[in-house]
Order: structure tokens, then sequence, then C-alpha cells
């Protein structure tokens, strides 16, 4: 691997406990270290949350956008993925 | 904010009547375009611009009222300034973050920032002589900053939106602490009181610069407000900004400097005199008073900051290659 820029860096912040980490923002880092550091500066000066992750931008694999239409296609004509599908007695009660 | 490692490779890309329609159609339903969406040329070239432009106004914006932090009349208006000098800085990364998910590096605006090329708002060439300035740029350069910005956060752009929504959200104490020191000097001795008007005197018409030139002579207006990356043109915003300010100079006594503001019944909105626009280019083209000590300013802290870069890079590759080579050696 060569390192001539400094490389950039993904940050991820959960808000509290019992939330997923959401995608806040990225910055420029030589190293993981470095990353943490200037996460913690940049997107956690006002309670944003109690842990950050930092991935290296290089290791993020994406979905094409160009592809989203085959990719995403509404499920539209696969109804019966919907509970609504089935056909079950009124007198059963909730199910 | 995304990262220039999800976009893809800019392919050719031929912009057809139909592609453009196509484009503008998903503007005008309210889509947000994402960095790897195709997206004309144009469209990519004037945010590059406008982003680029933006973050260096939050970058060189820290100049002038860091000239401050050390001679800050006490500890919280220290602590303050301080906090608000810092959220400049993050408001600038956010910013380049969002540019660079065009396909721009970060060194490359640096570059154009440092020889020129890139321009920044224009109000950050006047310099702050006393300490009624912070409180004046606090409350009329943040205030109008903030007019410009909270219809930024419905941009086009996903990721310049999304760095607005950020901003907006820290910037509103800025304008308060500002208008907080300027209360607190036009309550104060008759000295402080006139110090505070002499800051307004100064800072009132570069304030109004600051939304750029007026609609009738404005290039990229047109196009930015079709694309929804403006919502509103630049005389509007600055209107919106003159209709709120009044009232808050009222409120402590100082007087907004133009004879010709008063309020007109039948607009519902005030009229003000006429803008010095030879000024304004005049300092837009660097002929300001403060143009060459921002950039020398800046200049100072890439130049003396390369060690750091450096050294930081050599230490992160000799840790990659520690790695690469203790790997090896257990295989």
């Amino acid at each position: 691997m060569t390192l001539t820029l400094t490389p950039l860096w993904e940050v991820f912040i959960r808000p509290r406990n019992g939330l997923n980490h959401k995608h806040v923002g990225s910055l420029h880092a030589a190293d993981s270290e470095l990353a943490m550091q200037a996460a913690r500066d940049v997107y956690t000066r006002r309670e944003e949350g109690n842990s950050i992750w930092v991935v290296a931008s290089s290791e993020i694999v994406a979905s094409d956008p160009d592809k989203a239409g085959e990719n995403f296609e509404p499920a539209a004509d696969k109804v019966y993925r919907h509970p609504s599908f089935y056909d079950i007695p009124d007198d059963v009660g909730h199910m | 904010m995304y990262s220039q490692g999800l976009t893809g490779e800019q392919s050719e890309l031929e912009e057809t009547p139909e592609f453009l329609a196509a484009f503008q159609a998903r503007i005008d339903r309210e889509e947000k375009i994402e960095p790897n969406d195709p997206m004309p040329a144009a469209y990519r070239k004037t945010l590059i611009r406008q982003i680029g432009q933006h973050a260096h106004s939050e970058i060189v914006g820290m100049l002038p009222e860091g000239n401050w932090i050390t001679r800050a009349p006490n500890l919280r208006r220290k602590a303050a300034l301080l906090a608000k000098v810092q959220d400049e800085g993050g408001h600038g990364l956010y910013l380049y973050a969002a540019a660079e998910t065009l396909g721009v590096s970060r060194e490359q605006m640096t570059e154009e920032l440092l020889c020129g090329k890139a321009k920044y708002s224009s109000i950050f060439n006047y310099p702050t002589p006393t300490w009624a300035d912070i409180g004046l740029i606090g409350w009329l350069v943040d205030g109008a900053a903030i007019m410009n910005q909270v219809p930024l956060c419905r941009c086009s752009y996903g990721p310049y939106s999304r760095a607005m929504i950020r901003v907006c959200k820290e910037e509103s104490f800025h304008q308060r602490q500002g208008y907080e020191i300027v209360r607190t000097l036009a309550e104060g001795s008759a000295e402080q009181k006139e110090m505070a008007q002499d800051a307004l005197n100064r800072w009132w018409w570069p304030s109004l610069m600051m939304f750029g030139p007026s609609d009738s002579d404005s290039v990229n207006s047109d196009q930015s407000m079709k694309w929804k990356i403006k919502r509103f043109t630049n005389d509007e915003l600055r209107q919106k900004f003159v209709d709120a300010t009044v009232v808050q100079a009222e409120k402590i006594g100082l007087t907004i400097p133009d004879p010709d503001l008063k309020w007109n019944e039948e607009r519902e909105h005030y009229d003000f005199g006429a803008i010095d626009w030879e000024e304004f280019w005049r300092v837009v083209k660097g002929g300001g008073p403060m143009n060459r000590d921002r950039i020398a300013a800046r200049k100072k802290a890439w130049d003396e900051g390369a060690w750091v870069r450096e050294a930081a890079l050599a230490h992160a590759r000799k840790r990659l290659e520690r790695e690469a080579a203790a790997k090896e050696a257990a295989e």
C-alpha cells in the first residue's frame, strides 16, 4: 500500500446505547489512531454520541448506483412476501 | 458527506437533451442528487466552486476572530470564542468533505486557495481592531451566513445539504454570542457604546455585500436556482437580513449607518441605500485591507504544518510495513 496523500476515513457515531452507529461524515487522517482523535474533535463536540467507528473509505464496497433499478426493484409482484396474502379464518384471532 | 472512496470514476457522459431533461426532472421532483449519480458537468463544476468557496470562507473566517482569543475580556467570553472558532474549523472540514465527493481533492482545493485562484467570502478581508468587532462578526456576519445557509439545507446535492444541516445546528450559538457582546457594550459606558457603534458602522455595508451581487448582475444565479442549489436569490436573502436586523439594532440603541433606511408600508420591507459595488469587487479581487494578510497566514500555517503531515504519514507507512512483515512471518 502506498501512502502519498493523507487518506480519507468514514466516521460512524452511536448517539446512545441501544441505537445503531450511523454515518455522520468523513475526514482525512494519516492512520486509524489520528482518525479516531479527529473524529472525536470534529463530530462529537455537542454530545452527539458515546461510541465512534472510523473506517478507511478505501475499504468500503458500495453498490453500483447504475444498477439501483434492478438491485432494489420494488417487490410489488411478490405479494406472497406480505402477511395479508395468506387466508386465515377471522375467528382464529390475531396472527 | 460521503467519501471519494465511494465516488465512481467520472465516466464520459454524453449530455444529450434527453439526459439533461431527465436530470432536470429529478431536480423538479425534489430528488436529492448523490455523489455517484450521473450529473451534468456544469452542475458538478458549479458545486465544486460554491462548496469550495464556502469551505475556504469557514477556514479563513477563523483568522479575524482568532485575533482576539488571547485578548478576550474575561474567561466566559474567551471560552465561547474558542468554541466558536473551533466550530468554524469543523464547518470547513464538513464542507471540504462534501466538495471532495465531486472528485476534487483536498490538496487541490488548498492549493487553489493559496495561489489566489479560489475565492472566499470578501467579508473576511476586513480587520478586527477592537473587541466590538468580535461581537459584530457574530451578530452580523454569522447572521448573514445563517440567512444564506438555512435554505442551503434543502440544496439538491445530498452531501452539501447534509453538511449544511450540521452547520446550521451549530451556527445559532455564534450569532447569539455575538449579539450578547454587542449588547453588553451598547449598554455599558459611553466609550463602550461608541466602540459598538463604530464597529456597526464598519461592518454594516460589508455584511450586506456578503449576499453577493444584485440579481441583475449575478451570473450564476439563474441556473443555480433552476438546479435548486440556491432557493432564494441574492437580493431576496439580503432583504430578509435587513428586515431581521433593523429591530435587533433598535433594541440595543444602535443606529444602522444608512440614512435611506426606512420601512416601506407598501412593500412591507425596509428600503435601504445603494451598496457600493465598486468596493465589493475591489475586495473580491484582492484589494481589501486584509486580503494579503489572510492568504499569508493560511500559507504560513500550511507550510509550517508540512512536517507534521509528512511525519504522520511516514509513521503510518512504517506501521503498515511492520504489520505486513509480521503477517508474512506468521504465515
